[in-house]
């Protein structure tokens, strides 16, 4: 259907004359048969007709819709434009290419990395000179789909188990091919450890370009980073390496890009290798401190069997914490408690077992992603906060978790 | 964390070790101390190198504040710091590498950023590309050093741990990860020397078009609403910012609830 309304101001007028010899044929012509709710009556006065309002719900009762979604009884309704859809941008020839290396965990774009594709489109959308383009550098296998809509016209991926784990030696050679055959007018790192922060100061080193660390803002040839550890923020020229902190812009949220893959730069000439890689090491979850613990089991006061709980933490892999009544009543040490006034914690998951959420105990988990709450009253706060509660006894359900969880690794070691 | 007992970390002669270390600046009087990372740095160093095989040495001017805070490293019980004058607005790069060069230690320690001026951490890596070293971020522990190599534990987030075999002579960083420095002592602080040495000075023309000012508060993201009508706007306006979106299991058996659970956990890939 055609979307653009033509309006036909005979019919409208001849609508809003009730004497008009036609104006019921007309109302039926533009209400498509239902009757109309309101008219301007002849002496200027606005009439109603109440029982015209509204539509007849799926069950058979009127329902009126008083937010303006729902136009007044009569007008046709017209078909709900899908979602605002993304502008398409092709860059064939572009002047200039700013390569973004890009930390993505796990194969996918974090929202850090977002951030950072969202400033390289500032830059290469800018007016400096012709149109740019963001190149995209990835280590390792790709699973992004939306690298597009990302705002990434090109992408150069580095595949292959030599670029897996910590080879920091052979992404700098890497990055120093993507500049030998490209020579992007700008890279862009995310200043995060071990991530963009080391190997965007190990490129800057080998190129000898001074680059800009913990940038936030950056407009008009200029840049804004952080010096002395958070307390000055320096501005300068913007250099062509930029180390930039989260949220330094908005990510690309109205046009959707090519992601063209480019060929990696062929040939990398074999380095001495300066650093080996041995594996990840095995880190007793205990021992981990409780702010940066990825994996929490949390007990409170509704626990009476501790070294079933102790157990069970064991068993999970998971750091202990606890909420205050726990700490004060001894079962736990004070290094443990979660809380406005323990630690702030930022575990993926955090499994709260017999707490009750008091506020001072669930401003101390904000930040966790994933929620689990095992409590037996189903009406408390935690349980409102959890994104996964299970209504039961907590000592019931730990066994039942424990026994589960030995009895695949029992399954798995008579396998292999 | 405990100590562990000195084991023969070096076979032979003992291994030198230099850590470069900075004046720092507590985060909140702003008073001049030892620099939190680099006094990590110097605890490792004497974790590895007692005595006289670890020299410790700063590049900047003096002045009485860079004193007092140089100080707060003789007291965790160390002779003498070097102090290569450097003036205001240098680079000090050069002047550490050559002072590495002559001294030539097997492994150089640095805290992973300063506390003042541009505190960018870009002087491991500079003087490792410009030394032709190994570099080695966030280090936790050093496990092991035999003649050519040493094998270290890194730092990852969530206090994970990698192992590394390395190199040597290496450039290593220290960050938050590494073992807590001791406390600085008076007697020693004041016994100990603060040693000049002349260097060459390298102005840092480049710094001194910046603009500093002190730190502003950064802006907080918004929430971006792409509505196209007033009511979808307001309704996004209006929306609980968390809603009780998550799913309850009432009158489950313990079973069926640890398998939920289990499931969850599964997904998230927390369960090793
Ligand atoms: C100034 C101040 C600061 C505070 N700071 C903190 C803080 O930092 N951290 C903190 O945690 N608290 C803090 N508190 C205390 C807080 O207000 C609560 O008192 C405390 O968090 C409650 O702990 P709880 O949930 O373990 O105990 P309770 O509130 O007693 O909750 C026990 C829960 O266990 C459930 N339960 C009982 N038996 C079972 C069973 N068999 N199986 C499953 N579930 C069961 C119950 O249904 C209940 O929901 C602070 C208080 C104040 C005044």
């Amino acid at each position: 259907m055609n979307d653009i309304i033509r309006r036909d101001p005979r019919s409208e007028w001849i609508a809003r004359n009730r004497l008009h010899p036609e104006h019921e044929a007309v109302l039926a012509r533009i209400g498509g048969g239902a009757p109309v709710a309101q008219w301007m009556g002849p002496n200027g006065v606005l009439r109603r007709d109440p029982h015209a309002v509204g539509f007849i719900g799926p069950n058979g009762i009127r329902r009126i819709d008083r937010s303006g979604a729902q136009t007044a009884s009569g007008a046709a309704r017209r078909e709900a434009t899908a979602g605002p859809s993304r502008r398409l941008v092709r860059i064939e020839t572009p002047a200039f290419l700013v390569a973004v290396v890009a930390d993505m965990p796990g194969g996918r774009l974090s929202a850090y990395d977002r951030d950072l594709l969202g400033l390289a489109r500032q830059l290469a959308d800018g007016d400096g000179g012709g149109q740019g383009a963001v190149l995209l550098v990835c280590f390792g296998e790709t699973r992004e789909e939306g690298l597009g809509d990302a705002g990434v016209d090109r992408v150069v991926t580095f595949a292959g188990a030599q670029f897996a784990g910590y080879a920091p030696e052979l992404r700098l050679t890497a990055l120093g091919g993507v500049e030998h055959t490209h020579e992007p007018r700008h890279w862009l790192f995310p200043d995060s450890p071990l991530g963009g922060a080391e190997l965007g100061r190990r490129l800057a080193a080998r190129l000898g370009e001074r680059p800009a660390t913990q940038v936030w803002q950056i407009g008009d040839g200029r840049c804004t980073g952080r010096g002395a550890a958070g307390a000055t923020d320096i501005s300068r020229a913007l250099p062509r390496i930029v180390l930039a902190l989260p949220e330094c812009a908005e990510p690309v949220t109205d046009t959707t890009h090519a992601a063209e893959p480019f060929a990696a730069p062929a040939t990398l000439p074999q380095i001495m290798r300066r650093i080996d890689d041995l594996g990840a090491v095995a880190v007793d979850p205990a021992g981990v401190a409780l702010a940066e613990a990825e994996f929490i089991l949390s007990a409170g006061n509704g626990i009476d069997d501790w070294d079933a709980f102790h157990h069970a933490a064991r068993v999970l892999g998971a750091t202990e914490g606890a909420s205050r009544v726990a700490v004060d009543n001894g079962f736990m040490p004070r290094d443990r408690q979660v809380g406005a006034t323990g630690t702030w914690v930022t575990a993926r998951v955090y499994l709260a077992v017999g707490i009750s959420g008091a506020i001072q105990h669930l401003q101390g988990i904000q930040q966790c992603d994933k929620v689990v709450a095992l409590n037996t009253d189903a009406g408390c706060d935690m349980v409102k906060r959890a994104d996964l509660a299970v209504i039961a006894d907590s000592s019931e359900v730990l066994a039942a978790l424990v026994d589960m969880v030995e009895g695949v690794r029992k399954e798995q070691r008579d396998a292999a | 964390m405990q100590r562990d007992g000195k084991r023969s970390m070096t076979g032979g002669q003992p291994l030198t070790v230099a850590a470069l270390v900075s004046v720092g600046r507590h985060p909140v009087t702003g008073r001049p101390r030892r620099a939190e990372f680099d006094a990590r740095a110097v605890e490792l160093g004497l974790s590895l190198a007692p005595g006289e095989a670890l020299r410790l040495v700063h590049a900047g001017a003096r002045t009485p504040d860079s004193d007092s805070a140089l100080r707060g490293y003789l007291g965790m019980g160390i002779g003498a710091v070097e102090v290569l004058e450097q003036p205001e607005g240098a680079d000090v790069v050069p002047a550490l590498e050559a002072w590495v060069r002559t001294a030539a230690p097997r492994l150089v320690l640095c805290g992973a950023h300063g506390e003042t001026g541009e505190a960018s951490g870009l002087v491991p890596f500079l003087l490792a590309e410009r030394l032709g070293w190994s570099l080695v971020c966030d280090l936790a522990e050093v496990e092991a050093v035999d003649g050519e190599t040493m094998t270290v534990l890194q730092a990852l987030p969530r206090g994970q741990r990698r192992r590394l075999r390395v190199r040597l002579p290496a450039v290593i960083t220290v960050d938050a990860a590494a073992r807590a420095a001791r406390q600085s002592a008076f007697g020693p602080a004041r016994r100990g020397e603060l040693r000049p040495l002349a260097a060459a000075v390298t102005p840092d023309r480049e710094a001194e078009g910046w603009a500093r000012t002190p730190a502003r508060k950064r802006p907080k993201r918004l929430k971006i609403v792409k509505a196209t009508s007033a009511r979808e706007r307001f309704k996004a306006a209006a929306a609980k910012a968390e809603g009780g979106g998550g799913q309850v299991l009432t009158g489950v058996s313990a079973r069926a609830g640890a398998e939920a659970i289990l499931k969850l956990l599964r997904e998230e890939g927390v369960l090793r």
